[in-house]
């Protein structure tokens, strides 16, 4: 009797990681790459960026690469998006597909050309409910950008954001040829843009041109 | 502090002004101060004696119990070993003494061959005829230039001669027969030496059997006669054995970490990749420590069926239980190892589409597969052999677990003695010091009102005659502190 009791304790360990208590520790990482005007042509780093970040992503986690243009805020400017399977096999494949999607955008986007105009907010304001829907843990959204964003007269973006959690990653934010006769534009640019984020309730705000080293920019899941 | 002084700058003169003040108050308070203080150290020293006392009784049930455990382990190793010495004795003799009658019979047989042999290899040549003397008469007579006796003389030389060459090559015939008969000994001869020795060499092994039993039987006495050299040796042991099973435990753990390794990676394909049961432990890794423990467990009950260990109260199973769970552990073992194989297959596949696509987003581009020949198949095979045999080689960690409960409880149990008589000693001495210093610090007190003692002593002298001693007044020149009863240990 208690041999077959210990038999069955050892079968309910083993079975207990199955049905356990688990701890969400999945990232949702949404990509808003500029396509507008002369930033168009930074869209092969975006690419290596996207790559990176495909490379560090785990089972579980979620991914979406979308395009800013004259106006964002639609599913339509989703490049692509994905979830990746817990199978780590069948997640490999997604992220090979992911990335063959990726670079038939990059090309398409160089050979196109850039939008007339550049809607960051409504880009920013898509992402923020794709991050809110994927219920991950983490949530960053990596703007590709110059953070220079010009609206149309039609188009209306001075609505509240809502970014609760998450975490915005402005990265390699060119100096325009407006900020190099004069930087205070670009610091100002930016000090508008964290000042917005951080009022809607990001959690972080980071600006990062050095793409050498993504590493410490993605250290860590969280 | 500065408010006590009279004049803050002096501070010495101060002091010896409050002192000079507070003299006669201290003189006063003398015999109540000094019980205060003797019954402030009895205080401090009796629960630390009682606990000493408390910790040494302790250790001294704990030592027993654990010379009991020592004891009963000892003896049961070395009942067990002799029991093993008896059984190999028993199978020795059985063995030979099935094999003696046959042996002892073409032992004899061989021994009548060789004397039949050697009877015929002493037989002689019959005597030499009665004519031979007839022979040696005729040949005293002399020649004496007569012819005819020369001729017949001759006739008989030459026909003698024919004779004694017939005779000589008879003997010599006999005497090569005789040979070949004794050549004929030599097989025998050794047959016999090989059996002698097969003999002697069982012998032998009977005794070094008996030897070493004697021997055990000796230590096992030693045991029940509660010798502490007995005890002494069964520690040292006991010591030996933890640490040489810590050793192999050590290597063993290794050998488990390598299986966790090889395994937890594709479980993840299993339970889930991204699933994480803590902040930091992945479900895929809780499940292969799973595995991991579950080979080592089912090693445990194999080894404990197979009666190489015995960590459980088996005992009261039946011969048939044994046997079922045997072969239950084996086959959960055999297909825990298969899993494994497999599982280190798919790790291969995972580690190769990982890297390709590695090599596909750092821009590398679709990279041809390496040619499918023996040699890219190596570490595939490798993990996948190394995913068989690790299961079955945790399953043998069961002995040295064993052992290292076994020697564990006694080093354990004597480290633990050592302690509680390391905090007993500690105790002592601390009840020791808050004694002494109960004494020094009354002593000090009498320093310090030295004087008013000194008047007190000179009108005493005074007041008294010399020749007539008389009891001191109360509080009167230095009372012995009362000495306080000693603990008895």
């Amino acid at each position: 009797m208690t041999l077959r009791r210990l038999l069955l304790a050892g079968l309910a360990a083993a079975l207990l990681p199955g049905c356990g208590p688990q701890v969400n520790r999945s990232q949702a990482v949404y990509v808003l790459v500029d396509t507008s005007g002369t930033y168009a042509k930074e869209v092969h780093k975006a690419r290596s960026v996207v790559n990176y970040v495909l490379g560090t992503l785990q089972p579980g986690d979620s991914l979406a690469v979308a395009r800013v243009k004259s106006r964002s805020f639609s599913e339509k400017d989703i490049v692509a998006k994905v979830t990746l399977d817990r199978d780590p096999i069948q997640a490999t494949s997604q992220k090979r597909s992911f990335g063959e999607q990726i670079a038939a955008f990059a090309n398409s986007a160089q050979a196109s050309g850039g939008s007339r105009y550049t809607d960051i907010t409504g880009g920013v304001m898509q992402a923020a409910e794709f991050l809110h829907e994927t219920g991950a843990r983490s949530k960053t959204l990596i703007i590709f950008s110059d953070m220079q964003e010009e609206l149309d007269h039609k188009t209306v973006r001075d609505l509240p954001i809502k970014l609760e959690g998450i975490r915005i990653i402005a990265l390699n934010v060119t100096k325009l040829d407006t900020d190099n006769v004069d930087p205070r534009r670009y610091t100002g640019r930016l000090e508008w843009w964290e000042q917005r984020a951080r009022a809607a309730g990001a959690s972080d705000w980071r600006v990062v041109n050095d793409l050498e080293h993504l590493e410490r920019v993605f250290a860590g899941r969280g | 502090m500065n408010s006590l002084l009279l004049w803050p700058k002096q501070p010495l003169l101060s002091l010896l002004l409050l002192l000079t003040v507070a003299l006669p108050f201290l003189y006063a308070a003398r015999a109540p101060v000094q019980d205060l203080i003797a019954r402030l150290a009895r205080a401090l020293s009796n629960p630390l004696r009682l606990g000493a006392r408390w910790f040494g009784q302790t250790a001294y049930r704990l030592r027993m119990r654990n010379r009991e455990v020592l004891f009963a382990h000892g003896s049961r190793e070395l009942k067990l070993t002799i029991e093993r010495e008896l059984e190999r004795v028993s199978a020795l003799v059985q063995r030979d003494l099935q094999g003696y009658p046959a042996m002892q019979r073409k032992l004899m047989d061989e021994i009548t061959q060789i004397e039949e042999d050697f009877r015929r290899s002493g037989e002689v040549p019959p005597p030499p005829p009665e004519w031979v003397k007839a022979i040696e008469e005729l040949a005293k007579i002399k020649a004496g230039g007569d012819g005819v006796v020369e001729r017949i003389l001759a006739d008989i030389c030459k026909s003698l001669d024919g004779i004694y060459q017939k005779v000589v090559a008879e003997y010599r015939r006999a005497y090569q027969e005789r040979h070949n008969i004794l050549k004929r000994f030599l097989p025998f001869w050794r047959s016999a030496s090989q059996t002698l020795t097969q003999v002697e060499r069982n012998i032998t092994g009977l005794h070094e059997s008996a030897a070493r039993i004697d021997s055990n039987v000796a230590r096992l006495e030693a045991i029940f006669a509660r010798r502490s050299e007995a005890e002494h040796a069964l520690t040292a042991s006991a010591s030996t054995q933890l640490f040489v099973s810590g050793l192999v435990m050590l290597i063993a753990f290794g050998g488990a970490y390598v299986n966790f390794k090889l395994i937890s990676l594709p479980m993840s394909a299993m339970v889930g990749g991204g699933d994480y049961v803590t902040e930091t432990l992945r479900a895929s890794e809780v499940a292969a420590l799973v595995i991991v423990l579950f080979e080592t467990l089912m090693g445990l009950f194999l080894m404990e069926s197979l009666r190489f260990t015995n960590l459980f109260p088996l005992g009261n199973i039946t011969e048939r239980m044994r046997r079922h769970l045997m072969w239950v552990s084996l086959v959960i073992l055999l297909v825990l190892a298969g899993v494994e194989v497999a599982l280190a297959v798919m790790r291969d596949q995972i580690i190769a589409a990982d890297v390709a696509l590695k090599q596909t987003l750092g821009g590398a581009g679709a990279v041809a597969p390496a040619e499918a020949g023996w040699v890219t198949r190596i570490p595939t095979a490798g993990q996948m052999i190394l995913g068989f045999t690790l299961p079955f080689a945790l399953a043998f960690v069961a002995i040295p677990l064993e052992y290292c409960i076994n020697s564990g409880r006694v080093v354990l149990g004597a480290a633990l003695v050592l302690a509680l008589r390391g905090i007993g000693f500690l105790l002592r001495l601390a009840a020791s010091m808050a004694k002494e210093g109960g004494k020094l610090a009354g002593a000090l007190y009498d320093v310090i009102i030295f004087a008013p003692l000194a008047v007190e002593r000179w009108v005493v002298r005074r007041r008294t005659p010399a020749a007539v001693p008389t009891a001191p007044p109360a509080g009167g020149p230095l009372p012995p502190i009362p000495a306080q009863p000693e603990e008895a240990v």
